[in-house]
C-alpha cells in the first residue's frame, strides 16, 4: 500500500493530488505533512486534486475541512478540485456540506481561482499598509 | 448467484479493502456509479464505527437479489461495547467520540435498507442493502 501521498511546490502554491484509495492513517498524515510544507515552503495557496477518488467518506471530508482550516490559519489559500459527480451527491446525502472549503471543476479552473484569492488578498494586505502609513503621517 | 465472503475488520487497511470489495459487488450487482458510491461510502462510515468503537470484527458481503432485483448485502458485526441508546446514536450529530456523529445516520440515507442491532456488552451489528 501506498504510504505518502506526494507534495509539489510550484511558486508560492503547493499541488496535491490524491489518487489512491487512502487508509486514515495515510489521511492523518497528509494531514501533517502539508502543514509542515506550508510552514517551509511558505506557501501562499494549496491545491487539492481528489479527481480520482472514487469516495468521500465522514472522514476523509473532516481531513479535508482540517487542512482548510489549519492553512487559514497558516495563511495560505486552499482550494479543492475535481471531485466526482457520484461522490459529491453521496457526500451531501450523508450530511457533509465540506462548508469553508472552496472547490473548483479541474485543476485549471482552480489554480486560476486560487491565484486570484491570493492576490486578492496581497492587495488587502497592500491597502492595510497603505492606510497604516497615512494614519501614522496623520499621527505625526 | 448468492456469493458471500467474510472479511476481517481488524485494523485499518482492513477499512480500505471491505470498501474495493464492496465497490466489486456493487459493479456485479450492474449498479448505477452513485448507487455504487453510496453503498461503498456507508459500508466505510460502518466499518470505522465498527473498528474504532467496538474494536474491530468482520464484513460479510453478499452478492445476491431482493424482490428479484440484483443487490450488495451487508452484515458488519463488533464484539464491542455495544451502543446504549440507538435512538441516540442514531441522531445526526450526536457522537460518543470525536467523530463528526454523522456515521450511522449518514449510512442509513445512503442505502435502501438498514438494520442495526445493539446491546451494551453485546457488540453491534449492522445491516446494509443496497439493490438495483
Amino acid at each position: 500500500m501506498v504510504d505518502k501521498i506526494p507534495i509539489l511546490k510550484m511558486g508560492k502554491y503547493l499541488l496535491l493530488s490524491i489518487q489512491v484509495d487512502m487508509h486514515d492513517q495515510l489521511a492523518l498524515d497528509l494531514q501533517e505533512d502539508l502543514t509542515n510544507q506550508i510552514v517551509k515552503h511558505r506557501a501562499k495557496g494549496v491545491l487539492i486534486d481528489i479527481s480520482s477518488l472514487e469516495i468521500v467518506d465522514s472522514f476523509i471530508g473532516r481531513m479535508l475541512s482540517h487542512i482548510a482550516n489549519v492553512s487559514r490559519i497558516l495563511d495560505a489559500k486552499v482550494i479543492v478540485v475535481g471531485m466526482q459527480p457520484a461522490v459529491a451527491i453521496t457526500l451531501v446525502e450523508l450530511g457533509l456540506s465540506l462548508d469553508g472549503i472552496a472547490t473548483a471543476l479541474n485543476v485549471e479552473k482552480g489554480m486560476a481561482r486560487l491565484e486570484q484569492m491570493v492576490a486578492d488578498d496581497e492587495l488587502l494586505e497592500l491597502a492595510r499598509g497603505e492606510e497604516r502609513d497615512t494614519s501614522a503621517k496623520a499621527g505625526d | 448467484m448468492a456469493k458471500k465472503e467474510i472479511l476481517p475488520l481488524k485494523q485499518e487497511t482492513d477499512i480500505v479493502l471491505i470498501r474495493q470489495r464492496v465497490r466489486q459487488s456493487a459493479e456485479v450487482a450492474k449498479l448505477g456509479l452513485v448507487s455504487q458510491t453510496k453503498i461503498v461510502t456507508a459500508a466505510s462510515e460502518i466499518a470505522r464505527n465498527a473498528l474504532i468503537y467496538g474494536g474491530g470484527g468482520e464484513c460479510v458481503i453478499e452478492d445476491t437479489a431482493r424482490n428479484g432485483r440484483s443487490a450488495v448485502h451487508l452484515v458488519i458485526t463488533d464484539q464491542g461495547k455495544g451502543i446504549e441508546d440507538i435512538n441516540k446514536a442514531m441522531v445526526d450529530g450526536y457522537t460518543s467520540g470525536n467523530g463528526l456523529g454523522l456515521g450511522l445516520s449518514g449510512a442509513k440515507r445512503l442505502v435502501d435498507e438498514f438494520a442495526i442491532e445493539s446491546a451494551p456488552g453485546k457488540g453491534t451489528r449492522v445491516e446494509l442493502w443496497k439493490w438495483r
